[in-house]
């Protein structure tokens, strides 16, 4: 599964995407966890103010993702 | 409609003229037009430009939406939105709402809705420079009341 990190998640993990193997029935949380347990930086970026998206459109923690689910992580938006 | 995002600089004029070139859009008593520009200060003082982050895909479509939601919501004949990304220097346009409507009621609100809308709901990032450096601008809550206004009046109605 792809997943995307875009602003202070990007610059933070200092990753814009990554490729990961998902368990069935993984839900957004579950990636979420799985990617603040990679260290420190991770934890922090990941921990508070994170909004998420599957295949480009929001969504919660509870959505479960399979192997061919976009996934992105991002701050709350500032645009305009 | 059209949903645009672009590192480059646009033409109020054009974008003008290819709103009203809608056949729906002819027939429209009322053109609304905004356009928001970088300022040059933030609540630490100075700064000097922003830059601006998206994703790209999931950026248009939640652009597409905004104008969507306003045309069904306001009855609009046409609407159109453009969003600059990138780096930006100070007073240079970043965002650009246009609405067609019958009236000017609803062109005004189109317009009012989209902007106050698309800052709580499209992906895009903004960064401010200030002495060489660049600080991630948080969200605002005067943003969340703006969006919350309109939210308000859907549980109204």
């Amino acid at each position: 599964m792809k997943v995307k990190f875009f602003a202070q998640i990007r610059e933070l993990t200092g990753t814009a995407s990554v490729e990961m193997a998902v368990p069935e029935n993984a839900t957004v949380e579950g990636v979420r966890q799985a990617l603040m347990a990679r260290g420190p930086s991770w934890q922090e970026a990941l921990s508070v103010n994170v909004l998420c998206a599957c295949n480009q459109t929001l969504c919660d923690g509870a959505t479960t993702v399979s192997e061919q689910d976009e996934v992105a992580f991002f701050p709350p938006v500032t645009g305009g | 409609m059209f949903a645009r995002v672009s590192e480059a600089d646009f033409s109020q004029q054009a974008l003008f003229d290819e709103l009203c070139q809608h056949d729906k859009a002819s027939q429209s008593g009322a053109v609304v037009t905004f356009t928001g520009r970088v300022r040059d200060y933030n609540a630490n003082g100075a700064i000097d430009g922003i830059e601006l982050e998206y994703y790209p895909g999931m950026t248009e479509a939640a652009l597409q939406r905004l104008l969507d939601e306003a045309t069904t919501r306001f009855n609009l004949a046409n609407a159109g939105i453009v969003h600059r990304v990138g780096r930006l220097d100070n007073q240079a346009q970043i965002v650009w709402v246009g609405t067609c409507a019958a009236h000017r009621q609803d062109a005004f609100n189109g317009a009012s809705y989209m902007m106050d809308m698309l800052k709580q709901s499209v992906p895009i990032w903004k960064k401010e420079w200030a002495d060489g450096s660049p600080t991630w601008v948080a969200a605002k809550g005067t943003d969340s009341d703006a969006a919350m206004r309109w939210l308000t009046d859907d549980k109204d109605n």
